[in-house]
């Protein structure tokens, strides 16, 4: 379900919920735990995939929520989507590097 | 239905443009707005093609897929594939694609093909694209999708001409040899996979800037900055409150006077006797005493219009969705609690945008107690006749600031009401997930503000000439009926039906402080609250003679107490009297349980408040 099982990329794994303003990567999968939202795992898979969030999409972390900095809006694939960092959690990104930044 | 015209469907993602699109093939009399999921409702048009050709349109719920998350969604699923009952399968579906956000549209565009029914891809803002130098070779993005693609800028004039040129064309062709329609719930894999093509094909044929809009990403840092952000907003909402109680108030008393003034010379021109008192006392004073709040009304609508149409709303609600969330509220909520504001009703088929059901349903049974428009008349007529206009702080206006405190009270109470419903019915659920687009700002279309308020003016003038004129004839009959006999003492209304109605109420009512005028007035306020304040007319007016019509807030302050006047304050914050509303619940919940659920719980908290007040109030 997703491509995020290579181990040697676990260093600079990082999931887009906790992450902060200001944050620049590249979405390397979904990887939602189950549980974490009322919604199933597929189902939140297929909706964060419709609304852009798609491997080796770049997003950034535009806004921040005034309580627990929470929900985040996120630049990615040409929109501005608000969503809460629940969800984001299913989201796994590294951080923009200059060799990622060529690929895009 | 018509037989022999040419069926056209619009779709498309929402923001797309589709509702600007549809307004200007059609000239439709019906909004354009910047939230995502606003076309909640079947709009339905029809055009004439240059070629002469009949062509009906209807304009889709914008979604992302097919999968169909929400009520909106399944729509436009079904009626793509034909499913949907008495919906012509389209002849020609639009897929109208936002030229500055291609890749969610394309990959929509693909899984529409999949439907194997004939389509044309419009680029819709095609102006802003170019602008922002998006470069497209139409040419080849035809051929790679396998679809026509036409460009348009539906905000200007002959900016269709191309997209009806092909439509002619497309029509004049028709039968087309039917394809297999290959569609069904798309798997992750195929998902990403659509996404894959459709980014091949954007790579192929267009060229993008690497630069987003940077006007909206320097206005958010301010309007979406945590603190900034709800200081912005809360200005907003007062300033909208202030606006609607002082800026209105020129008006009104212009309107005010010249209902008077009608009423005066109906007076002076027809003998006194039944006819007399007919139209000056039932017709001109009750519906004038209604009409009056036009303009208030016109105005909260405005704001609601223009703050839609900038793309506020959306932040709106990114800004409340934590606040909300621990009242129990979905962030999308907001929206429609917000559009609550001006009428209920509204709001409550604006829910449709919450795909969680539980979240759907708290939203609707809270949103009757935002403040809407038709409380307003009740509100200016108490505020106007017990509390003084004095200024505080050199510059807010008391009345407004009472004003201001019996809305934020509509809104905590609905929060408060919202979070004891998820505390005992839905403990157990997770909360449902927020994400929402935020489109970029665009600056309202004069136009279509215009012709959304003419709409809501026009609706609420509709609602005075009917529902509320034959009311007012009603109360006009039960206070004037039966005639007092030969040498009576008293008004005349202390011998008629309204008299013995009211005397009945009277014991249920008087502990909130409310006398048997306010009882009679209660009863048509059923249909529409702010019949009530017209029904007060009435009954104040047959009761107290001429003088008493021209101003009835005068009379109030005569009549009542403040703690009387404070306790119907706090019955309207609460009172469900809206027969509407009711309607609208059971039609949106499908059950009559969620309903009668809604009437129970407003009331009691209505008399319970009332009761509060009132007690409180007379401590002083």
């Amino acid at each position: 379900m997703t491509d995020v099982s290579d181990p040697s990329s676990n260093r600079s794994r990082l999931l887009l919920g906790n992450a902060r303003r200001g944050f620049v990567g590249i979405i390397r999968g979904i990887d939602v735990v189950e549980g974490r939202s009322s919604l199933s795992s597929s189902e939140l898979e297929s909706q964060l995939i419709e609304m852009g969030f798609v491997e080796g999409a770049r997003v950034e972390i535009l806004h921040e929520g005034a309580i627990g900095r929470d929900p985040i809006a996120v630049r990615v694939s040409g929109i501005t989507i608000a969503l809460r960092r629940r969800e984001a959690q299913a989201v796994v990104v590294v951080p923009v590097t200059a060799e990622a930044v060529a690929v895009i | 239905m018509s037989t022999g015209s040419f069926h056209l469907a619009l779709v498309g993602a929402p923001n797309s443009g589709k509702t600007s699109l549809f307004n200007a093939l059609t000239g439709s009399r019906q909004k354009v707005a910047n939230y995502p999921g606003v076309t909640v409702e079947r709009k339905a048009g029809v055009f004439v093609t240059p070629a002469g050709r009949n062509v009906s349109l209807v304009d889709l719920p914008g979604t992302y897929s097919l999968r169909g998350r929400s009520p909106d969604e399944e729509i436009t699923r079904d009626v793509v594939l034909g499913r949907f009952p008495g919906e012509a399968l389209p002849d020609l579906m639009l897929c109208v694609v936002d030229a500055t956000n291609l890749r969610l549209a394309f990959r929509l565009v693909l899984e529409l093909k999949r439907t194997g029914r004939p389509m044309m891809v419009v680029l819709n803002m095609f102006d802003i694209a170019q602008r922002r130098g998006v470069s497209v070779d139409i040419d080849k993005l035809s051929a790679e999708l396998g679809v026509p693609v036409v460009t348009s800028v539906a905000v200007r004039k002959a900016g269709t001409e191309e997209l009806l040129r092909r439509t002619d064309e497309f029509a004049a062709r028709t039968p087309q040899p039917a394809q297999d329609n290959t569609w069904k719930t798309l798997s992750i894999a195929e998902l990403k996979g659509l996404q894959r093509e459709a980014d091949r094909i954007i790579a192929a044929t267009i060229r993008l800037p690497e630069k987003p809009d940077s006007l909206t990403t320097r206005v958010d840092a301010v309007v979406l900055h945590p603190v900034a952000g709800l200081l912005i907003l809360a200005l907003i909402l007062f300033v909208m409150f202030q606006a609607v109680f002082s800026w209105a108030q020129p008006l009104m008393q212009l309107l005010s006077d010249a209902f008077a003034a009608l009423g005066q010379l109906v007076n002076d021109v027809l003998p006194p006797g039944l006819l007399q008192s007919f139209l000056q006392n039932g017709v001109i004073s009750g519906v004038g005493s209604v009409l009056v709040f036009l303009p208030q009304i016109i105005i909260i609508f405005l704001f609601i219009l223009l703050l839609e149409d900038f793309g506020y709303m959306a932040r709106a609600a990114f800004l409340m969705d934590r606040i909300m969330g621990g009242a129990g509220l979905h962030g999308r909520a907001f929206i429609p609690l917000l559009s609550s504001f001006a009428c209920a009703i509204p709001g409550i088929m604006a829910t449709r945008v919450i795909d969680n059901r539980r979240d759907r349903l708290t939203t609707i049974l809270v949103a009757p107690l935002m403040t809407c428009s038709a409380r307003i008349p009740v509100y200016t007529l108490i505020i106007s006749a017990f509390i003084p206009a004095t200024q505080i702080w050199g510059w807010v206006n008391l009345q407004g600031l009472v004003m201001f405190g019996l809305y934020a009270v509509g809104i905590a109470s609905a929060l408060g009401v919202s979070f004891l419903i998820k505390f005992f019915m839905w403990r157990d659920y997770a909360p449902a997930p927020f994400m929402l687009e935020l489109p970029d700002y665009k600056l309202p279309r004069l136009k279509s503000i215009a012709l959304g308020v003419y709409t809501r003016a026009k609706m609420f003038l509709y609602r005075a000439g009917t529902t509320i004129l034959s009311m007012m004839v009603l109360i006009w009959f039960l206070a004037s009926f039966p005639q007092p006999p030969a040498g009576a003492e008293g008004p005349a209304i202390n011998y008629s039906l309204a008299a013995m109605i009211g005397h009945a109420l009277e014991p249920l009512l008087a502990p909130l402080g409310f006398n048997w005028q306010i009882a009679v007035a209660l009863i048509p306020g059923m249909a529409a609250r702010e019949v009530a304040v017209a029904a007060l007319g009435t009954v104040y007016a047959i009761e107290g003679g001429k003088e008493a019509a021209d101003q009835i807030g005068q009379v109030l302050a005569t009549q009542w107490s403040l703690p009387t006047a404070l306790s119907l304050l706090a019955w309207y914050i609460f009172a469900p009297q809206c027969a509407s509303t009711l309607a609208v619940i059971r039609r949106e919940t499908g059950s009559t349980k969620w309903m009668v659920v809604t009437f129970v719980y407003m009331f009691a908290l209505a008399y319970l408040a009332s009761l509060l007040t009132y007690n409180v109030a007379r401590m002083f």
